[in-house]
Protein backbone atom coordinates (compact mmCIF):
# COMPACT_ATOMS: atom_id res chain seq x y z
CA UNK A 1 0.00 0.00 0.00
CA UNK A 2 1.32 3.67 -1.09
CA UNK A 3 2.31 5.66 2.24
CA UNK A 4 -0.32 8.25 1.18
CA UNK A 5 -3.37 5.78 1.31
CA UNK A 6 -2.10 4.42 4.22
CA UNK A 7 -1.91 7.95 5.79
CA UNK A 8 -5.36 8.91 5.00
CA UNK A 9 -6.45 6.01 6.74
CA UNK A 10 -4.32 6.66 9.65
CA UNK A 11 -5.37 10.55 9.90
CA UNK A 12 -8.96 11.06 8.63
CA UNK A 13 -8.68 14.48 9.59
CA UNK A 14 -4.88 15.28 8.00
CA UNK A 15 -1.62 15.40 8.50
CA UNK A 16 1.47 17.14 6.66
CA UNK A 17 3.67 14.53 5.77
CA UNK A 18 5.74 15.36 3.18
CA UNK A 19 8.80 12.64 0.99
CA UNK A 20 11.96 13.91 0.53
CA UNK A 21 14.19 10.80 -1.39
CA UNK A 22 12.04 7.70 0.26
CA UNK A 23 12.17 9.60 3.47
CA UNK A 24 8.75 10.76 5.35
CA UNK A 25 8.62 12.69 8.20
CA UNK A 26 5.47 15.25 9.40
CA UNK A 27 2.61 15.38 12.26
CA UNK A 28 -0.93 14.90 12.33
CA UNK A 29 -3.54 14.40 15.22
CA UNK A 30 -4.20 11.33 16.57
CA UNK A 31 -7.46 11.69 19.10
CA UNK A 32 -7.04 14.99 19.96
CA UNK A 33 -2.98 14.89 20.37
CA UNK A 34 0.31 15.87 18.14
CA UNK A 35 2.22 12.62 16.71
CA UNK A 36 5.30 13.01 14.76
CA UNK A 37 5.35 11.07 12.24
CA UNK A 38 8.95 9.22 10.96
CA UNK A 39 9.38 6.75 7.98
CA UNK A 40 10.45 5.23 4.77
CA UNK A 41 8.60 4.73 1.22
CA UNK A 42 9.38 2.94 -2.08
CA UNK A 43 10.95 -0.48 -0.02
CA UNK A 44 13.65 1.88 -0.02
CA UNK A 45 17.43 0.07 0.88
CA UNK A 46 18.38 1.62 4.73
CA UNK A 47 21.91 3.45 3.66
CA UNK A 48 23.66 5.53 6.14
CA UNK A 49 22.01 8.87 4.94
CA UNK A 50 18.27 7.95 5.40
CA UNK A 51 19.54 6.28 8.69
CA UNK A 52 20.74 9.30 9.89
CA UNK A 53 17.74 11.45 8.63
CA UNK A 54 15.33 9.19 10.84
CA UNK A 55 17.74 9.45 13.61
CA UNK A 56 17.84 13.76 13.19
CA UNK A 57 13.67 13.76 13.15
CA UNK A 58 13.72 11.43 16.43
CA UNK A 59 16.57 13.78 18.07
CA UNK A 60 14.20 16.93 16.74
CA UNK A 61 10.80 15.60 18.32
CA UNK A 62 13.07 14.79 21.68
CA UNK A 63 14.13 18.41 21.60
CA UNK A 64 11.21 20.48 20.43
CA UNK A 65 8.33 18.56 21.16
CA UNK A 66 8.91 16.52 24.59
CA UNK A 67 6.61 13.78 24.89
CA UNK A 68 5.20 13.49 21.83
CA UNK A 69 4.01 10.49 20.55
CA UNK A 70 6.12 9.14 17.54
CA UNK A 71 4.72 7.11 14.88
CA UNK A 72 6.97 5.62 12.64
CA UNK A 73 6.28 3.90 9.43
CA UNK A 74 8.29 1.14 8.08
CA UNK A 75 8.71 0.31 4.44
CA UNK A 76 12.34 -0.87 3.79
CA UNK A 77 13.98 -3.85 1.75
CA UNK A 78 16.82 -3.95 4.06
CA UNK A 79 20.05 -2.54 4.67
CA UNK A 80 21.79 -0.89 1.62
CA UNK A 81 24.38 -3.40 0.72
CA UNK A 82 27.19 -1.55 -0.86
CA UNK A 83 30.81 -1.24 0.43
CA UNK A 84 30.56 2.36 1.23
CA UNK A 85 28.34 1.84 3.70
CA UNK A 86 29.94 -0.87 5.45
CA UNK A 87 33.32 1.46 5.13
CA UNK A 88 31.67 4.30 6.67
CA UNK A 89 30.10 1.88 9.76
CA UNK A 90 26.52 1.23 8.33
CA UNK A 91 26.33 -0.45 11.71
CA UNK A 92 27.21 2.73 13.66
CA UNK A 93 24.21 4.79 11.74
CA UNK A 94 21.74 1.77 12.67
CA UNK A 95 23.11 1.66 15.83
CA UNK A 96 22.63 5.64 15.84
CA UNK A 97 18.76 5.51 15.06
CA UNK A 98 17.93 2.58 17.28
CA UNK A 99 19.65 4.58 20.45
CA UNK A 100 17.73 7.40 19.33
CA UNK A 101 14.28 5.73 19.48
CA UNK A 102 15.18 4.44 22.86
CA UNK A 103 16.04 7.99 24.65
CA UNK A 104 13.00 9.11 23.18
CA UNK A 105 11.29 6.09 24.73
CA UNK A 106 12.90 6.30 27.99
CA UNK A 107 12.12 10.26 27.75
CA UNK A 108 8.58 9.74 27.93
CA UNK A 109 8.05 9.47 23.98
CA UNK A 110 5.13 6.29 23.01
CA UNK A 111 6.55 5.32 20.03
CA UNK A 112 4.89 2.76 17.52
CA UNK A 113 5.98 1.05 15.06
CA UNK A 114 3.90 0.43 11.58
CA UNK A 115 4.71 -1.94 8.67
CA UNK A 116 2.47 -0.95 5.90
CA UNK A 117 4.70 -2.76 3.51
CA UNK A 118 7.81 -4.17 3.68
CA UNK A 119 10.05 -5.06 6.81
CA UNK A 120 13.44 -6.71 6.30
CA UNK A 121 16.31 -7.67 8.52
CA UNK A 122 18.41 -4.67 9.15
CA UNK A 123 16.09 -2.21 8.03
CA UNK A 124 13.56 -3.72 10.86
CA UNK A 125 15.95 -4.33 13.99
CA UNK A 126 16.58 -0.74 14.83
CA UNK A 127 13.05 1.17 13.15
CA UNK A 128 9.92 -1.12 14.39
CA UNK A 129 11.48 -3.74 16.61
CA UNK A 130 12.85 -1.07 18.93
CA UNK A 131 9.66 0.79 19.47
CA UNK A 132 7.57 0.67 22.11
CA UNK A 133 5.39 -1.75 20.14
CA UNK A 134 5.30 -2.83 16.40
CA UNK A 135 1.98 -3.60 14.74
CA UNK A 136 1.88 -4.62 10.63
CA UNK A 137 -0.91 -4.27 7.89
CA UNK A 138 -2.00 -7.64 6.98
CA UNK A 139 -0.34 -7.90 3.46
CA UNK A 140 2.67 -6.53 4.58
CA UNK A 141 5.96 -8.65 3.78
CA UNK A 142 8.23 -9.35 6.65
CA UNK A 143 11.25 -11.29 6.88
CA UNK A 144 14.80 -12.00 7.26
CA UNK A 145 15.20 -13.16 3.66
CA UNK A 146 13.54 -14.89 1.22
CA UNK A 147 13.26 -18.91 1.88
CA UNK A 148 15.53 -19.22 -1.75
CA UNK A 149 18.42 -17.68 -0.20
CA UNK A 150 17.91 -19.13 3.07
CA UNK A 151 17.81 -22.35 1.54
CA UNK A 152 21.35 -21.46 -0.18
CA UNK A 153 23.03 -20.32 3.46
CA UNK A 154 21.20 -23.14 5.79
CA UNK A 155 22.01 -25.76 2.77
CA UNK A 156 18.76 -27.49 3.59
CA UNK A 157 16.82 -27.82 0.47
CA UNK A 158 14.14 -24.80 -0.47
CA UNK A 159 11.52 -27.57 -0.76
CA UNK A 160 12.05 -28.93 2.98
CA UNK A 161 11.79 -25.09 4.46
CA UNK A 162 8.92 -24.43 2.10
CA UNK A 163 6.92 -27.33 3.83
CA UNK A 164 8.53 -26.57 7.52
CA UNK A 165 6.90 -22.93 7.17
CA UNK A 166 3.87 -24.13 6.72
CA UNK A 167 3.38 -24.41 10.90
CA UNK A 168 6.86 -22.97 12.32
CA UNK A 169 6.78 -19.38 12.29
CA UNK A 170 10.63 -19.65 12.64
CA UNK A 171 11.20 -19.91 9.17
CA UNK A 172 8.13 -18.34 7.53
CA UNK A 173 7.58 -14.50 6.09
CA UNK A 174 4.89 -12.82 7.17
CA UNK A 175 2.81 -11.12 9.76
CA UNK A 176 1.13 -13.88 10.96
CA UNK A 177 4.40 -15.50 12.34
CA UNK A 178 6.19 -11.99 13.84
CA UNK A 179 2.87 -12.39 15.57
CA UNK A 180 2.71 -15.86 17.26
CA UNK A 181 6.80 -14.87 17.84
CA UNK A 182 6.01 -11.53 19.43
CA UNK A 183 7.79 -9.47 17.68
CA UNK A 184 4.62 -7.61 16.33
CA UNK A 185 1.72 -6.81 18.82
CA UNK A 186 -1.36 -6.94 16.08
CA UNK A 187 -1.85 -6.92 13.04
CA UNK A 188 -4.60 -4.01 11.50
CA UNK A 189 -7.19 -5.17 9.54
CA UNK A 190 -9.20 -1.99 9.31
CA UNK A 191 -9.91 0.94 11.03
CA UNK A 192 -6.84 2.17 11.70
CA UNK A 193 -7.17 5.57 13.12
CA UNK A 194 -8.91 3.68 15.69
CA UNK A 195 -6.30 1.00 15.96
CA UNK A 196 -3.31 3.39 16.37
CA UNK A 197 -5.28 5.80 18.80
CA UNK A 198 -5.58 2.16 21.10
CA UNK A 199 -1.72 1.36 20.23
CA UNK A 200 -1.04 5.14 21.74
CA UNK A 201 -3.04 4.36 24.75
CA UNK A 202 -2.16 1.07 25.74
CA UNK A 203 1.99 1.40 25.35
CA UNK A 204 4.11 -0.25 27.73
CA UNK A 205 7.50 1.15 28.14
CA UNK A 206 8.78 -2.78 29.05
CA UNK A 207 9.73 -5.44 26.14
CA UNK A 208 7.17 -7.55 26.41
CA UNK A 209 7.71 -9.76 23.51
CA UNK A 210 8.92 -12.85 25.03
CA UNK A 211 6.07 -12.87 26.84
CA UNK A 212 3.55 -12.20 24.20
CA UNK A 213 5.85 -15.10 22.02
CA UNK A 214 5.03 -17.71 24.74
CA UNK A 215 1.53 -17.01 25.07
CA UNK A 216 0.80 -16.84 21.01
CA UNK A 217 2.81 -19.86 20.77
CA UNK A 218 5.29 -19.09 18.53
CA UNK A 219 8.05 -19.09 20.83
CA UNK A 220 8.02 -20.94 23.61
CA UNK A 221 12.25 -21.26 24.71
CA UNK A 222 12.83 -17.48 25.15
CA UNK A 223 10.76 -16.19 27.90
CA UNK A 224 11.52 -19.65 30.24
CA UNK A 225 15.29 -19.43 29.61
CA UNK A 226 15.00 -15.70 30.79
CA UNK A 227 13.22 -16.65 33.78
CA UNK A 228 15.73 -19.65 34.40
CA UNK A 229 18.61 -17.45 34.40
CA UNK A 230 16.97 -14.48 36.66
CA UNK A 231 15.88 -17.24 39.60
CA UNK A 232 19.13 -18.19 39.49
CA UNK A 233 18.04 -22.08 39.83
CA UNK A 234 20.72 -23.21 37.56
CA UNK A 235 23.78 -21.58 38.69
CA UNK A 236 26.57 -23.82 39.07
CA UNK A 237 30.24 -23.17 38.60
CA UNK A 238 31.58 -23.38 35.39
CA UNK B 1 51.37 -13.94 25.30
CA UNK B 2 47.95 -16.04 23.49
CA UNK B 3 46.16 -14.99 21.09
CA UNK B 4 42.47 -13.51 22.08
CA UNK B 5 41.66 -14.60 18.17
CA UNK B 6 42.83 -18.15 18.61
CA UNK B 7 41.18 -18.72 22.15
CA UNK B 8 37.21 -20.30 22.13
CA UNK B 9 34.56 -18.01 24.22
CA UNK B 10 35.05 -21.17 27.11
CA UNK B 11 38.73 -20.23 26.74
CA UNK B 12 38.37 -16.61 26.91
CA UNK B 13 36.41 -16.26 29.76
CA UNK B 14 39.37 -17.33 32.35
CA UNK B 15 41.62 -15.27 30.63
CA UNK B 16 39.54 -11.91 30.41
CA UNK B 17 37.62 -12.18 34.04
CA UNK B 18 39.47 -12.51 37.18
CA UNK B 19 40.36 -16.44 37.12
CA UNK B 20 38.30 -19.03 38.85
CA UNK B 21 35.55 -16.32 39.52
CA UNK B 22 32.96 -17.08 36.85
CA UNK B 23 29.60 -18.83 37.52
CA UNK B 24 27.82 -19.68 34.53
CA UNK B 25 24.34 -19.17 33.88
CA UNK B 26 22.65 -22.15 32.54
CA UNK B 27 25.53 -24.17 31.42
CA UNK B 28 25.70 -27.05 28.73
CA UNK B 29 25.02 -29.52 31.31
CA UNK B 30 21.53 -27.76 31.69
CA UNK B 31 20.83 -28.63 28.37
CA UNK B 32 19.42 -26.05 27.15
CA UNK B 33 19.55 -26.28 23.60
CA UNK B 34 18.02 -24.89 20.51
CA UNK B 35 14.85 -26.23 19.85
CA UNK B 36 14.53 -25.39 16.18
CA UNK B 37 17.61 -27.26 14.89
CA UNK B 38 17.01 -30.79 14.99
CA UNK B 39 13.81 -30.39 12.64
CA UNK B 40 16.91 -28.76 9.48
CA UNK B 41 19.28 -32.22 10.48
CA UNK B 42 21.82 -29.39 11.76
CA UNK B 43 23.49 -30.34 15.26
CA UNK B 44 22.59 -28.54 18.40
CA UNK B 45 24.51 -27.44 20.92
CA UNK B 46 24.24 -27.71 24.28
CA UNK B 47 25.06 -23.64 25.03
CA UNK B 48 23.79 -23.15 22.07
CA UNK B 49 26.97 -20.84 21.26
CA UNK B 50 27.12 -18.84 23.90
CA UNK B 51 28.47 -18.75 27.83
CA UNK B 52 26.54 -16.07 30.44
CA UNK B 53 27.35 -15.59 33.74
CA UNK B 54 28.38 -13.70 36.40
CA UNK B 55 32.38 -13.16 37.38
CA UNK B 56 34.93 -10.99 39.29
CA UNK B 57 36.87 -8.52 37.01
CA UNK B 58 39.86 -6.78 38.88
CA UNK B 59 37.44 -7.44 42.04
CA UNK B 60 34.30 -6.19 40.75
CA UNK B 61 31.00 -7.87 40.33
CA UNK B 62 31.12 -7.96 36.38
CA UNK B 63 28.72 -9.76 34.70
CA UNK B 64 29.24 -11.11 31.09
CA UNK B 65 29.28 -13.61 28.20
CA UNK B 66 31.15 -15.02 25.34
CA UNK B 67 29.53 -15.97 21.80
CA UNK B 68 31.38 -19.03 20.34
CA UNK B 69 32.36 -18.57 16.63
CA UNK B 70 32.87 -22.03 16.51
CA UNK B 71 29.26 -23.17 16.46
CA UNK B 72 27.23 -21.76 13.69
CA UNK B 73 29.33 -18.38 13.41
CA UNK B 74 28.05 -17.24 17.03
CA UNK B 75 24.98 -16.67 15.16
CA UNK B 76 21.61 -15.30 17.26
CA UNK B 77 18.84 -18.13 17.53
CA UNK B 78 16.07 -17.88 20.64
CA UNK B 79 17.69 -19.64 22.78
CA UNK B 80 20.99 -17.67 22.21
CA UNK B 81 19.58 -14.20 22.44
CA UNK B 82 17.64 -15.03 25.92
CA UNK B 83 20.46 -16.48 27.40
CA UNK B 84 22.03 -12.92 26.83
CA UNK B 85 18.96 -11.09 27.77
CA UNK B 86 18.84 -13.17 30.81
CA UNK B 87 22.00 -12.06 31.80
CA UNK B 88 21.35 -8.40 31.24
CA UNK B 89 19.05 -8.49 33.06
CA UNK B 90 19.79 -10.40 36.27
CA UNK B 91 22.90 -7.98 35.85
CA UNK B 92 20.16 -5.08 36.56
CA UNK B 93 18.56 -6.79 39.08
CA UNK B 94 21.85 -7.60 41.45
CA UNK B 95 23.44 -4.22 40.49
CA UNK B 96 25.85 -5.78 38.51
CA UNK B 97 29.46 -3.14 38.73
CA UNK B 98 29.61 -3.31 34.72
CA UNK B 99 28.74 -5.80 31.95
CA UNK B 100 31.37 -7.30 29.01
CA UNK B 101 30.37 -8.52 26.00
CA UNK B 102 33.10 -10.79 24.03
CA UNK B 103 30.98 -10.56 20.95
CA UNK B 104 31.52 -12.96 18.14
CA UNK B 105 28.82 -13.43 16.25
CA UNK B 106 27.51 -13.64 12.39
CA UNK B 107 24.50 -11.61 13.24
CA UNK B 108 20.84 -13.65 12.92
CA UNK B 109 20.78 -17.21 13.00
CA UNK B 110 19.37 -17.71 9.63
CA UNK B 111 18.35 -21.52 10.71
CA UNK B 112 15.80 -19.74 13.06
CA UNK B 113 15.47 -16.25 11.11
CA UNK B 114 12.48 -14.88 12.94
CA UNK B 115 13.46 -15.95 15.59
CA UNK B 116 16.98 -14.70 15.64
CA UNK B 117 15.57 -11.44 14.50
CA UNK B 118 13.84 -10.51 17.32
CA UNK B 119 16.30 -11.74 19.44
CA UNK B 120 18.76 -9.71 18.37
CA UNK B 121 16.38 -6.37 18.86
CA UNK B 122 16.18 -8.26 22.18
CA UNK B 123 19.43 -7.91 23.08
CA UNK B 124 19.67 -4.72 22.05
CA UNK B 125 16.84 -3.33 24.29
CA UNK B 126 18.63 -5.42 27.23
CA UNK B 127 21.82 -3.37 26.92
CA UNK B 128 20.12 0.09 26.56
CA UNK B 129 18.17 -1.40 29.81
CA UNK B 130 21.56 -2.06 31.15
CA UNK B 131 23.06 1.00 30.66
CA UNK B 132 19.36 3.11 32.05
CA UNK B 133 20.55 1.16 35.05
CA UNK B 134 23.72 3.10 35.47
CA UNK B 135 25.51 -0.17 34.70
CA UNK B 136 28.47 0.50 32.43
CA UNK B 137 28.26 -2.26 28.83
CA UNK B 138 31.61 -3.18 27.08
CA UNK B 139 32.10 -4.85 23.59
CA UNK B 140 34.93 -6.73 22.79
CA UNK B 141 35.51 -7.43 19.29
CA UNK B 142 38.22 -9.95 18.54
CA UNK B 143 37.19 -13.06 17.55
CA UNK B 144 37.75 -14.83 13.47
CA UNK B 145 34.16 -14.45 12.92
CA UNK B 146 34.22 -10.66 13.62
CA UNK B 147 30.85 -9.24 14.50
CA UNK B 148 28.54 -8.79 11.99
CA UNK B 149 24.78 -8.00 11.02
CA UNK B 150 22.57 -7.39 13.73
CA UNK B 151 25.21 -7.86 16.28
CA UNK B 152 27.15 -5.54 14.69
CA UNK B 153 24.83 -3.28 15.40
CA UNK B 154 24.06 -4.27 19.30
CA UNK B 155 28.11 -3.55 19.58
CA UNK B 156 27.52 0.08 18.98
CA UNK B 157 24.93 0.77 21.68
CA UNK B 158 27.49 -0.36 23.93
CA UNK B 159 29.44 2.61 25.77
CA UNK B 160 33.09 1.67 24.66
CA UNK B 161 33.99 -0.92 21.76
CA UNK B 162 37.43 -2.57 22.45
CA UNK B 163 38.90 -3.93 19.38
CA UNK B 164 42.23 -5.55 17.96
CA UNK B 165 43.50 -4.93 14.35
CA UNK B 166 42.38 -8.32 13.85
CA UNK B 167 38.50 -8.19 14.95
CA UNK B 168 36.15 -7.12 12.36
CA UNK B 169 32.58 -4.98 13.30
CA UNK B 170 30.39 -4.09 10.18
CA UNK B 171 26.69 -5.26 9.15
CA UNK B 172 26.70 -7.29 5.75
CA UNK B 173 29.47 -9.38 5.30
CA UNK B 174 31.69 -8.89 2.32
CA UNK B 175 30.33 -12.14 0.74
CA UNK B 176 26.50 -11.33 1.06
CA UNK B 177 27.67 -7.72 -0.63
CA UNK B 178 29.31 -9.46 -3.36
CA UNK B 179 26.80 -11.68 -3.99
CA UNK B 180 24.00 -8.85 -3.84
CA UNK B 181 26.01 -6.27 -5.49
CA UNK B 182 28.80 -7.77 -7.61
CA UNK B 183 32.40 -8.82 -7.19
CA UNK B 184 33.15 -5.21 -8.57
CA UNK B 185 31.34 -3.59 -5.75
CA UNK B 186 33.24 -5.33 -3.02
CA UNK B 187 35.51 -8.66 -3.81
CA UNK B 188 35.60 -10.38 -0.85
CA UNK B 189 38.24 -12.68 -1.64
CA UNK B 190 40.75 -9.39 -1.52
CA UNK B 191 41.54 -9.85 2.67
CA UNK B 192 43.47 -6.45 2.54
CA UNK B 193 40.48 -4.83 1.56
CA UNK B 194 37.87 -6.54 3.87
CA UNK B 195 40.35 -5.77 6.42
CA UNK B 196 40.81 -1.65 5.47
CA UNK B 197 37.37 -1.77 5.15
CA UNK B 198 36.28 -3.33 8.85
CA UNK B 199 39.19 -3.85 10.73
CA UNK B 200 40.07 -2.94 14.04
CA UNK B 201 41.98 -0.04 13.12
CA UNK B 202 40.21 1.71 10.55
CA UNK B 203 37.04 1.36 13.07
CA UNK B 204 39.20 3.10 15.54
CA UNK B 205 40.31 5.78 13.07
CA UNK B 206 36.61 6.91 12.36
CA UNK B 207 35.36 6.56 16.15
CA UNK B 208 33.47 3.98 15.83
CA UNK B 209 35.97 1.82 18.93
CA UNK B 210 37.30 3.48 21.41
CA UNK B 211 39.65 1.28 22.03
CA UNK B 212 42.30 -0.52 19.58
CA UNK B 213 44.62 -3.30 21.83
CA UNK B 214 46.65 -6.20 20.13
CA UNK B 215 45.49 -9.42 19.73
CA UNK B 216 45.99 -10.48 23.53
CA UNK B 217 43.83 -11.96 26.14
CA UNK B 218 45.65 -9.65 28.63
CA UNK B 219 45.11 -6.82 26.34
CA UNK B 220 41.76 -7.08 26.03
CA UNK B 221 41.25 -7.47 30.12
CA UNK B 222 43.33 -4.62 30.41
CA UNK B 223 41.68 -2.69 28.32
CA UNK B 224 37.98 -3.78 29.93
CA UNK B 225 39.54 -2.44 32.99
CA UNK B 226 40.68 0.88 31.70
CA UNK B 227 37.35 1.05 29.72
CA UNK B 228 34.92 0.49 32.95
CA UNK B 229 37.06 3.02 35.28
CA UNK B 230 36.87 5.94 32.82
CA UNK B 231 33.22 5.47 32.56
CA UNK B 232 31.41 8.13 35.22
CA UNK B 233 28.04 8.01 34.16
CA UNK B 234 26.51 5.08 31.68
CA UNK B 235 23.43 6.27 30.88
CA UNK B 236 22.39 7.32 27.13
CA UNK B 237 21.60 11.24 27.33
CA UNK B 238 20.41 13.71 24.53
CA UNK B 239 24.16 15.11 24.33
CA UNK B 240 25.83 12.14 23.84
CA UNK B 241 23.47 11.25 20.95
CA UNK B 242 23.54 14.74 19.44
CA UNK B 243 27.16 14.51 19.25
CA UNK B 244 26.87 11.35 17.84
CA UNK B 245 24.24 13.00 15.36
CA UNK B 246 27.19 15.47 14.68
CA UNK B 247 29.80 12.96 14.24
CA UNK B 248 28.22 10.93 12.05
CA UNK B 249 26.78 13.67 9.38
CA UNK B 250 30.75 15.05 9.65
CA UNK B 251 31.67 11.73 8.32
CA UNK B 252 29.63 11.59 5.69
CA UNK B 253 30.01 15.10 4.17
CA UNK B 254 34.38 14.52 4.85
CA UNK B 255 34.08 11.38 2.76
CA UNK B 256 31.94 12.60 -0.24
CA UNK B 257 32.98 10.58 -3.14
CA UNK B 258 35.71 8.54 -1.62
CA UNK B 259 35.84 4.62 -2.24
CA UNK B 260 38.81 3.46 -0.49
CA UNK B 261 39.52 3.08 3.43
CA UNK B 262 42.85 4.49 2.71
CA UNK B 263 41.75 7.69 1.15
CA UNK B 264 39.63 8.27 4.14
CA UNK B 265 42.65 7.98 6.48
CA UNK B 266 44.78 10.72 4.01
CA UNK B 267 41.53 12.86 4.29
CA UNK B 268 42.72 12.60 8.15
CA UNK B 269 45.62 13.61 7.76
CA UNK B 270 48.11 10.74 7.46
CA UNK B 271 50.31 11.07 4.62
CA UNK B 272 51.18 7.67 4.37
CA UNK B 273 48.24 5.90 4.57
CA UNK B 274 49.40 2.80 3.23
CA UNK B 275 51.19 2.34 5.72
CA UNK B 276 49.16 1.70 8.66
CA UNK B 277 47.93 -2.00 7.84
CA UNK B 278 51.65 -2.81 8.78
CA UNK B 279 52.00 -0.84 11.73
CA UNK B 280 51.86 -2.80 15.32
CA UNK B 281 49.14 -1.81 17.99
CA UNK B 282 51.47 0.65 19.44
CA UNK B 283 53.19 2.35 16.64
CA UNK B 284 49.37 2.63 15.06
CA UNK B 285 48.12 4.02 18.42
CA UNK B 286 50.76 6.73 18.52
CA UNK B 287 49.83 7.64 14.46
CA UNK B 288 46.77 7.46 15.42
CA UNK B 289 46.83 9.94 18.43
CA UNK B 290 46.91 12.94 15.94
CA UNK B 291 44.50 11.90 13.26
CA UNK B 292 41.58 9.79 14.64
CA UNK B 293 38.46 11.38 13.84
CA UNK B 294 35.30 12.23 16.25
CA UNK B 295 33.69 12.00 19.32
CA UNK B 296 34.03 8.72 21.77
CA UNK B 297 30.63 8.30 22.69
CA UNK B 298 30.21 7.02 26.06
CA UNK B 299 34.00 7.64 26.97
CA UNK B 300 33.49 10.94 29.07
Amino acid sequence: MDWQTVAGQLFPQGHDIVEHDNFLSGSAQVAGQEVAIIGTTGHTPIGIEIALAQAKAVLTTVQQHPGRPILILVDTQGQRLRHRDEMLGINSYMAHLGKCIDLARRQGHTVIGLVYDQALSGGFITSGLIASACYALPQATIRVMGLPAMARITKVAEERLTELAKDNPVFAPGPENYLRMGGLHGIWADDLAGQLARALAQANQDDQRMALGQERGGRLLAQPVVDAIRTGSDVRPA
Amino acid sequence: MSSYLELTARQRIPAVFDPGSFEEFLPPSARVASPHLAQLDSPVSFDDGVVVGRARLGGHTVFGAAQEGGFMGGAVGEVHGAKLVGMLRRAIDERAHAVLLLLESGGVRLHEANAGLIAVSEVMRAMLDVRAAGIPVIAVVGGANGCFGGMGIAARCANTVIMSEEGRLAMSGPEVIETASGVEEFDSRDRALVWRTTGGKHRYLLGDCQMLVADEAQAFRDAALAAIAAIRDPRLTLDELLAEQAMLTRRLDSTAGLQEPMDIWKGLGIDDPARVPMLDADAFLQLAAQHRAGVATGER
